[in-house]
């Protein structure tokens, strides 16, 4: 009976298999996100055009595989006859640019809170995790939107939205984390020496919580990505001319009967940054999680 | 459990509190909500009376209070758009909205549920692996986009569904399934990391030693305590799915309460957005809330906590 099994050989070939899938899903994830990095770094010397540079003589050609393609625009242009390869290569600046900018932000509060939740307990840890559950009460999309719309739609409003929003995933982490850490030996002593309460929580406690932290920093960079192609999808992120691939995706809505590859080109490179950002983040959680057994 | 029922309450109630308190507060986010409401054409004494006639010259606690009075009796306020109750309008697009996230919810859970406890039974299996590449790649596609290619194979290509609105149940197919799958990765990773654990306990191991049947052990013994963080992540998933349904309501253009939202915070139509922000966050708390009461029911060792 294989289910009995679960100690012994069963764990180890588990265990195997998890360590084989998180150095594929490192690897394989680490070389995808490489690449759009180095694309987003160097995507005005690699584009053919101007991504914003307009040509309506020049409108909605089609892409390479179709017969009366130009190849000068190996992608084809879109309604405005913007170049659809250069505005895709400067799609990745947005989403990487966003990704990481909020998460950051928006890791450093739920980091602080977390720690002081964890570390102080009592009334501080009651207070807080009351914060979180508020919190994770809104509807995040909608109040989002809201705060975007009420902000004046820009890149910048939804990043300082997005950042005060998605502290929640690190806050909730981090806080259990700390209370695992607060009665472990060295910080135990760091009280005895009489370290003051920051100094405990940034010098014993935060260097021991860089694992999660970088876990869930990985998997948020990923969620941060989706919203803000939803959000400028619907109209309230992004503004054009700027190349977002969720707005791409909505200019191409309108031509979606006749020139859906509009639309399938900015998805389908949501989709490989995303694959890249989750495959990375679950290889690096498997992997700590296997040394840690 | 009555303890514990009456504390888990006062938190639902206070949570709920917080939350009014944010979608009022939206509307001073933009500065000055008289000189808004006046619109680009109010001159300095249009927002005077504006002020005096919404009461905003009042103080700011007894703004509040007595806007969340009149939300507790269903009076919130007028559109500015419509200049109609915002509690009919909204009534009269929840449920469109409800029956897409309920349906959408149970398609998330008859799917990922059995796929979770199949991939459970032989952890490292190719049938696990399969299921857990799956949901990764899954995962990877925004869904609002998944929406969009969905229409252009199915609705115009293939002309197998209608490509927008909810006249006919066909036109809440593809709505349900774009919906449905976001939620479905982790779900199935929940209940497929809940089984392994469960699994392992001895009491499983007793079970199987009496030689009762696979299935039943399985379904029976297992999954009762497996499913108890299935509760709470079910609970929110569903919470996120009534939310979500704004980006999925304006791809297949479903007159719910998302598009409403999102229709009116285009045309800045302030009322309706609170209203329809506080209404999706109570039924979030009131899921969370059910969820822990649901949880406290199975596990009586949660009451105490």
């Amino acid at each position: 009976m294989t289910m009995l099994d679960l100690d012994g050989r069963l764990l180890q070939r588990r265990r195997l298999w998890r360590r084989i899938n998180a150095s594929v899903g490192i690897r394989l994830g680490g070389v995808l996100l490489a690449l759009i990095f180095f694309i987003a770094l160097f995507a005005p010397l690699l584009s053919p055009h101007d991504p914003i540079a307009q040509d309506l003589t020049r409108r909605l050609l089609p892409p390479f595989w179709h017969a009366s393609a130009d190849l000068a625009h190996p992608l084809g242009t879109d309604h405005l006859g913007r170049d659809y390869l250069a505005r895709l290569l400067h799609g990745s600046q947005v989403s990487l640019g966003i990704g990481i900018g909020v998460t950051l932000l928006a890791g450093a509060i739920g980091t602080m809170l977390g720690l002081m939740a964890g570390y102080f307990g009592g009334r501080v840890d009651m207070l807080i995790s009351f914060v979180i559950t508020t919190r994770l009460s809104l509807p995040i999309v909608l109040v989002a939107l809201a705060a975007v719309a009420l902000g004046g739609a820009s890149l910048r409003t939804l990043a300082i939205v997005l950042s005060l929003l998605l502290w929640d995933r690190f806050a909730v982490v981090v806080r259990s984390a700390t209370q695992g850490l607060r009665n472990r030996e060295f910080v135990q002593a760091a009280v005895s020496f009489g370290a003051s309460h920051l100094r405990i929580m940034l010098c014993s406690l935060l260097p021991n919580l860089r694992n999660i932290l970088i876990v869930v920093a990985t998997l948020e960079v990923a969620n941060v990505i989706l919203l803000e192609a939803a959000l400028s999808f619907l109209g309230l992120g992004a503004r054009p001319p700027t190349p977002s691939w969720g707005l791409m995706i909505a200019e191409g809505r309108e031509h979606i009967l006749f020139d859906p590859w509009l639309i399938a080109l900015p998805g389908a490179a949501l989709c490989l940054l995303i694959l890249a950002v989750n495959l990375l983040g679950d290889g690096v959680r498997d992997a700590l999680d296997a040394k840690a057994s | 459990m009555l303890p514990f029922l009456t504390r888990r309450l006062i938190v639902a109630a206070l949570v709920a509190l917080a939350v009014s308190a944010v979608s009022f507060g939206l509307m001073f986010v933009a500065g000055d909500p008289a000189v808004v409401l006046a619109g680009q054409a109010g001159r300095a004494q249009d927002v005077e009376i504006i002020r005096q006639a919404y009461g905003l010259d009042r103080p700011m606690p007894l703004q509040f209070f007595s806007w969340i009075g009149k939300a507790l009796t269903g009076d919130f306020g007028t559109s500015l758009y419509f200049n109609l109750p915002v509690g009919a309008i909204i009534a009269e697009r929840l449920p469109v909205t409800l029956i897409l996230g309920s349906a959408a919810f149970l398609l998330a859970l008859l799917v990922s549920v059995p796929l979770g406890i199949l991939a459970s039974i032989r952890p490292g299996s190719a049938l696990d692996r399969a299921a857990l590449m799956l949901a990764v790649f899954g995962q990877a596609i925004p869904s609002f986009w998944l929406g969009l290619i969905l229409i252009v194979v199915f609705g115009v290509w293939w002309s197998l569904v209608p490509i927008s609105g909810t006249e006919t149940w066909q036109g809440y197919i593809l709505p349900v399934i774009v919906l449905s799958y976001y939620a479905m990765p982790a779900l199935m990773r929940m209940t497929r990391a809940g089984m392994i654990d469960v699994l392992g306990a001895d009491y499983i191991r007793t079970a199987q030693a009496k030689g009762l049947p696979r299935i039943r052990i399985l379904l029976i013994h297992a999954l009762r305590n497996a499913i108890l963080p299935l509760v709470s992540l079910a609970a929110v998933q569903f919470g996120m799915m009534l939310s979500g349904s704004i980006v999925i309501e304006s791809v297949f253009a479903i007159n719910g309460m998302g598009r409403l939202a999102w229709e009116s915070l285009l045309r800045s139509d302030l009322p309706v957005v609170q209203a329809i922000i506080l209404i999706l966050s109570l039924i979030y708390v009131t899921l969370t809330t059910i969820a822990d009461l649901i949880n406290a029911w199975l596990d009586p060792r949660l009451r105490s906590a």
